[in-house]
């Protein structure tokens, strides 16, 4: 199958390819680079919240530079406007440009067709597409920060009033977000289509891996979700360019004189639409992660993963619920008491299926020999931190607790809990899980755990002071992380233990960087084992030694069983491939 | 490497894929209109009066002179969309005169639709209705802008299919069909969304 391509050139086969593997790592090096600078620019804030006002050490010439670029003062510290501009554009860049593009650009790309047992996805070049898209949206965001006035600074949820009269960066941060929904729209699409008519005989619904329904559900979020938040973008970009007053409202006083616009407008409109994909975006986050999770649970307790229906109705149901309890984010703008008793009650409700999955996984260990790999250590780490995460958020769920805790610092750390040691650990353990089966290379296992419990230690004295000092009351997005207010003093010295957490977080990065540049430069033995983990699925059992060519399979699988079939009595062998008659 | 069910239609889901992909595009395209006919449906019942009043009065007696236009505009797009299903018939029946007889017409039609819609535009702004004129003003132009915008894209798609992209008619007849099947369906979709555009813009104020 490799043989007809010996002829394609450097660009069609790496930069302007249209393999869906190729297209996979393509998002998922692009996507780490975005998470490393979302992260340094969080490293640069937690400086400032630490030691407020003082010159940042190291970087401090690079934050002069360019805060004198976008017009601040500064003295090689961070000035507040420009702690805004870091605030607003570490939270898009995580999410849009970071865990999104990695966990369903990435992971969903390359592994959605090879778990199915199809030759590529159902548009090759719609999948070219969505990355050259995405990769435009980033291009923007990224030379946004060079504009006078910075990049967006009105938080990642660019709630107007404030959106609509912030500088030039604004602009660009919508036209870039207009880019990357277009992007996850054509990529959501493209995955649907996939699952559903390239699914290999014998696959039926019921016989695929988790991961395939996690990514399903996703794209199905994206693709319903999204355009809600297009149609806000549009209507910003219109208030923000043509004058419009879609979310400014009549009598706006800004600077002691009222702004001359028609007013009529609605800011609540905005956090509705807004809402109404940001509170999917959150199970889009962590869908997948569960997905990834699943498949290394089950291949390192060498059984079948426990409830394989439940996990699959419990992803079903929260993605259909995910709908429906945006307004939760709004307790407190004065929607309505019958509106507030709405929304806690569906939040209360999609407590239930994330549970349920919580609940499959820690079953799945009873009884297991676990091998205690660097995935499935991560794979570990996850479910008390992911347990952490969704415990803490339902006093936010709830909307009389949610008056003492909204906008405070526990809010930043109970969804820190959920996407950063949630998510991000999901993503390790997918990244060591698959390493070999991208590269043909195993990732070297001591330095991986260095990675892990590094990270699993400093993340946690990151996130759990953030929930401390948010119930003392700390607001967030204070860019003296509370030096100012009295009430906030008490838990000051917790922001250095924060700060060193995070930057000691990333010195524990260096042993994964460092292991994934070895390991690539090392040489590949000649024949390297399609099946390093003993697993079950389609993607190591009928594949050949890495790396693939294009079109996957030599020869199309036909499936007979189930994905998750380990230690299967009377069977030679503790794993019994999903092809085997 | 050929990617299955391009042409064929897949056994258990009865579906070729582009037209899977065209359907899973639509639905999103409607939550797009959704989310904007539901800023107007918040923004019209938060108004003291509708059509808001600004700084140029009222759009309300301009917009009587205008509902002619927009009456005619939705007879000629429905025209097209009956042409589009026409151009896709004419295929099935192997009869390319025909289709490009009957997408020609779509195509005119869409175009006589634009034309009045810059007449109808370059009126308003040229009596002070511009979008930041008020709210009303703002949702007329962004809903219809975008519509518009829509309308162009469909040109853009069955001008190709109308031209270059006929080629294929020679070599694939069967995939060729099913894609003016999917643009059929799309271009019914724009008409459909100009459906509910006219009684909201025009009609109920």
């Amino acid at each position: 199958m490799s043989d007809s391509h010996h002829e394609e050139s450097f660009w069609r086969k790496y930069i302007f390819s249209t393999d869906h593997k190729v297209i996979g790592i393509q998002y998922g090096i692009t996507a780490l680079l975005f998470l490393f600078l979302g992260f340094s620019l969080m490293m640069v804030m937690r400086w400032q919240l630490a030691y407020p006002d003082t010159a940042v050490p190291i970087v401090g010439s690079l934050v002069k530079w360019l805060a004198d670029l976008n017009g601040f003062a500064s003295d090689g510290n961070l000035p507040a406007d420009l702690y805004n501009v870091f605030g607003a554009m570490h939270g898009t860049i995580m999410i849009f440009l970071g865990v999104v593009p990695i966990i369903v650009g990435a992971f969903g790309n390359y592994l959605v067709p090879l778990q199915i047992g199809a030759p590529d996805m159902a548009f090759p070049k719609l999948n070219m597409a969505s990355y050259w898209v995405y990769f435009v949206g980033g291009v923007v965001m990224l030379v946004s920060f060079f504009l006078p006035g910075g990049a967006a600074n009105s938080g990642w949820t660019a709630y107007p009033p404030l959106s609509d009269i912030a500088t030039t960066g604004q602009t660009y941060w919508l036209i870039g977000m207009v880019f990357l929904i277009t992007s996850s729209l054509l990529g959501s699409m493209n995955i649907i289509v996939t699952i559903v008519q390239l699914r290999a005989e014998g696959m039926t619904w019921m016989r695929l891996p988790f991961f395939v329904w996690s990514q399903l559900v996703t794209s199905f979020l994206l693709v319903l979700a999204f355009p809600p938040l297009e149609a806000a973008g549009i209507f910003q970009l219109m208030d923000r360019v043509f004058g419009t007053s879609f979310f400014l409202p009549s009598g706006l006083v800004i600077g002691g004189e009222i702004l001359k616009v028609s007013g009529g407008g609605s800011p609540l409109l905005w956090q509705h639409l807004f809402w109404f994909l940001a509170h999917p975006e959150v199970y889009v986050l962590i869908l997948p992660g569960m997905g990834i999770l699943a498949e290394v649970i089950a291949n390192n307790t060498r059984k079948p993963i426990w409830g394989y229906k439940s996990l699959v109705y419990s992803a079903t149901f929260l993605g259909f619920m995910s709908f429906l309890v945006w307004a939760h984010h709004m307790f407190l703008t004065g929607m309505g008491q019958g509106m507030s008793v709405f929304f806690q009650t569906t939040t209360m409700i999609i407590s239930v299926p994330s549970v349920i999955i919580l609940t499959c996984f820690m079953l799945s260990l009873w009884g297991g020999s676990i091998r205690f790999t660097t995935p499935m250590l991560f794979a570990l780490g996850w479910m008390p931190m992911f347990g952490i995460g969704g415990l803490t958020g339902l006093p936010l769920g709830l909307s009389t607790p949610d008056i003492h805790l909204h906008d405070t610092y526990y809010v930043i750390g109970h969804f820190h809990y959920v996407v950063a040691p949630g998510t991000i650990f999901a993503i390790f353990a997918g990244i060591y899980y698959w390493f070999p089966k991208m590269t043909g290379k195993m990732l070297n296992e001591t330095l991986g755990k260095v990675h892990f419990y590094f990270s699993f230690i400093f993340m946690n004295g990151l996130f759990w002071p953030m929930l401390i000092q948010g119930l003392g009351g700390v607001s967030r997005r204070l860019s003296d992380g509370g030096a100012s207010y009295a009430h906030a003093q008490e838990f000051l010295h917790w922001n250095v233990v924060m700060s060193y957490s995070a930057w000691l977080l990333a010195v524990a990065q260096i042993p994964f960087i460092y292991n994934l540049i070895k390991t690539l430069l090392a040489d590949k033995s000649p024949n390297p084992d399609p099946n390093p983990w003993n697993a079950t699925t389609v993607e190591w059992t009928d594949t050949t030694s890495p790396p693939l060519g294009h079109g996957n399979f030599e020869k199309t699988p036909v499936v007979h069983r189930g994905p998750y079939e380990y230690s299967v009595p009377g069977e030679s062998t503790d794993f019994t491939p999903q092809t085997q008659n | 490497m050929e990617i299955p069910y391009n042409v064929e239609l897949r056994e258990d889901t009865g579906l070729y894929n582009s037209k899977l992909g065209i359907w899973l595009f639509l639905a999103s395209e409607i939550m797009l209109f959704g989310g904007l006919f539901s800023a107007y449906i918040l923004l019209r019942t938060g108004a003291p009066v509708w059509p808001p009043i600004g700084e140029h009065g009222s759009i309300i007696h301009l917009l009587k002179d205008t509902i002619p236009h927009a009456t005619f505009n939705t007879v000629i797009l429905i025209l097209s969309s009956v042409t589009m299903v026409m151009a896709w018939v004419a295929l099935k029946q192997k009869n390319l005169g025909k289709y490009k007889m009957y997408l020609g017409t779509t195509i005119v039609c869409a175009l006589i639709f634009l034309v009045v819609k810059y007449f109808e535009y370059s009126h308003k702004i040229h009596e002070g209705f511009v979008p930041a004129h008020d709210t009303y003003m703002a949702l007329y132009f962004t809903l219809t802008g975008l519509h518009g915008l829509h309308i162009v894209g469909g040109i853009v798609v069955l001008a190709y299919l109308w031209g270059p992209g006929i080629s294929m008619w020679n070599s694939e007849p069967e995939r060729f069909t099913n894609r003016i099947e999917v643009a059929g369906l799309y271009w019914h979709f724009v008409d459909l969304v100009w459906i509910f555009l006219f009684p909201i813009l025009y009609l109920l104020n």
